[in-house]
């Protein structure tokens, strides 16, 4: 079978949009209906990372809100940390945020980010995100379900 | 000259200006639906813009004026293209400024300048992508030159609005060898031009494979809008002239009242529209090129191009 046969059977892999989220006050008005996100793992184990690629692939669809993934920190408008700081990614995470365009939003995603986690008071650990830069948003879980990603996402761009 | 007339350059650039986000958004919307997703919308591109003009505007230590100009060299001269070729009308005021060469040349000003703005900033990625960048420009640019010049050859001038009127006027000169090579050497140099797959994948996250986005990597706030809409104009502009050289039908002419240039602007962007969602089509099937396949895909368009101008000038010399 070939591809345009199996593009027309296949149709919309995209599930309906659950009911919009309300919207978050710490949002920047700017960001209503655009968000474009720089993602940094500072430490994390993966599991995450696989939850936000399941986020912004074809069957929760976070694109269609107007959400997407950048390849340069100067192009976003959000920062989504995944992962406790480790003490090499200290530095690297500061000047990540500096070079994000204000008005700008840091996004801590998974229980390790937000608190640290099961490495708390581990070795060449720093701490949670919060402990290096000001958190805006936290998404709690070990991992997320996309699910979460994608409502505290909406919330922000109001979609 | 009538006032009509005078008012065509202005709509051009005001319709590339507004419309251009629109056909990225066009491009995009097709994709998303073929690969089973719901896509942004059409106007996504627009609310990306509009964000990224009220933001900050950042300008990286070390960088100089080259790094603050090139936003502005590459939309300006995006737009003069827009005001001077035919795209409306063939009978414009600025119409003798037209000419092949000059809006090759001004193509070229505005890859120059974003090569120089990616160089300015002094990363490893910016000096890699504006290598390459001006790798690819130096093979496209001949071609787009050659590919017009053959179907000058039958109107007798290298004037766009001339070579224009000239196919408005017997159609069925495009239908011809000379034509069909042509318009596949255009049609690919201008994917290559405007850094769509499969020559550059505009949405890629991998630096390493980057070419055009590679060269806006440091730009933040409203200069990299003023890239995005310019890149986007470039696009917008490439394919209306595609359109036009082959398929002019509906604009206005000498004679045509307001009801003329009227059908001739919407024409246009139905052309331009189809043309989007055509090629917006054709990217979901395609990879994109290993970087050193690129010169090879080139360099077929140019033979392509260079057979239609000998075809071309067999033809001219047997009819003549």
């Amino acid at each position: 079978m070939g591809w345009p046969a199996r593009i027309r059977r296949i149709g919309r892999i995209a599930e309906h949009a659950p009911p919009q989220p309300l919207p978050i006050t710490a949002a920047p008005a700017l960001l209503r209906g655009s968000l474009q996100i720089r993602y940094v793992d500072v430490g994390s184990c993966g599991a995450c990372e696989l939850e936000i690629a399941s986020a912004f692939g074809p069957i929760y669809d976070l694109q269609r809100y107007g959400i997407s993934l950048v390849a340069s920190p100067r192009h976003a408008d959000a920062l989504l940390v995944t992962g406790v700081v480790t003490r090499n990614m200290e530095a690297p995470l500061r000047h990540t945020l500096a070079a994000v365009p204000e008005p700008r939003i840091v996004i801590a995603v998974g229980d390790c980010a937000c608190t640290g986690g099961v490495f708390t008071g581990g070795y060449g650990v720093v701490g949670p995100v919060s402990s290096v830069i000001d958190v805006d948003l936290e998404i709690p879980g070990c991992p997320p379900r996309p699910e979460q990603i994608v409502a505290a996402l909406r919330s922000i761009v109001g979609r | 000259m009538t006032v009509l007339a005078m008012v065509a350059p202005a709509a051009q650039v005001a319709g590339v200006l507004l419309g251009a986000p629109l056909v990225a958004g066009v491009m995009r919307q097709v994709r998303a639906r073929l690969e089973g997703r719901v896509g942004a919308g059409v106007a996504q591109p627009w609310r990306d813009l509009r964000k990224h003009l009220r933001k900050q505007a950042m300008t990286p230590s070390g960088t100089t004026v080259v790094f603050s100009l090139a936003p502005a060299v590459v939309a300006g001269s995006a737009l003069l293209i827009a005001a001077i070729v035919p795209l409306v009308t063939t009978f414009s005021p600025l119409d003798r400024m037209a000419d092949l060469f000059a809006v090759v040349g001004l193509l070229l000003i505005g890859t120059v300048a974003l090569a120089l703005g990616g160089l300015d900033t002094g990363t490893a990625f910016g000096g890699m992508g504006a290598s390459r960048g001006i790798t690819i420009a130096a093979l496209a640019e001949p071609t787009i030159l050659l590919s017009v010049f053959a179907l000058s050859l039958p109107a007798g001038s290298s004037n766009l609005g001339v070579i224009v009127a000239a196919t408005a006027h017997d159609p069925w000169t495009v239908l011809s060898v000379p034509g069909a090579l042509a318009f596949v050497a255009l049609l690919t140099v201008i994917v290559a031009e405007t850094g769509r797959l499969p020559v550059d994948n505009p949405s890629t996250h991998l630096e390493l494979t980057m070419i055009h986005e590679a060269m806006e990597l440091e730009y933040a706030g409203p200069r990299l809008a003023l890239m995005e809409w310019a890149s986007a104009m470039r696009l917008t502009v490439l394919l209306a002239l595609l359109a036009n050289l082959f398929a002019p039908w509906g604009i206005a002419g000498a004679g045509s009242g307001a009801g003329g240039f009227l059908l001739a602007t919407v024409l246009i962007a139905a052309k331009v529209a189809v043309l989007a969602l055509i090629l917006g089509g054709i990217e979901v099937f395609v990879a994109k090129l290993r970087l050193f396949r690129v010169p090879e895909l080139l360099a077929g368009s140019f033979v392509l191009a260079l057979l239609a101008v000998t075809t071309s000038s067999f033809f001219a010399s047997a009819v003549g």
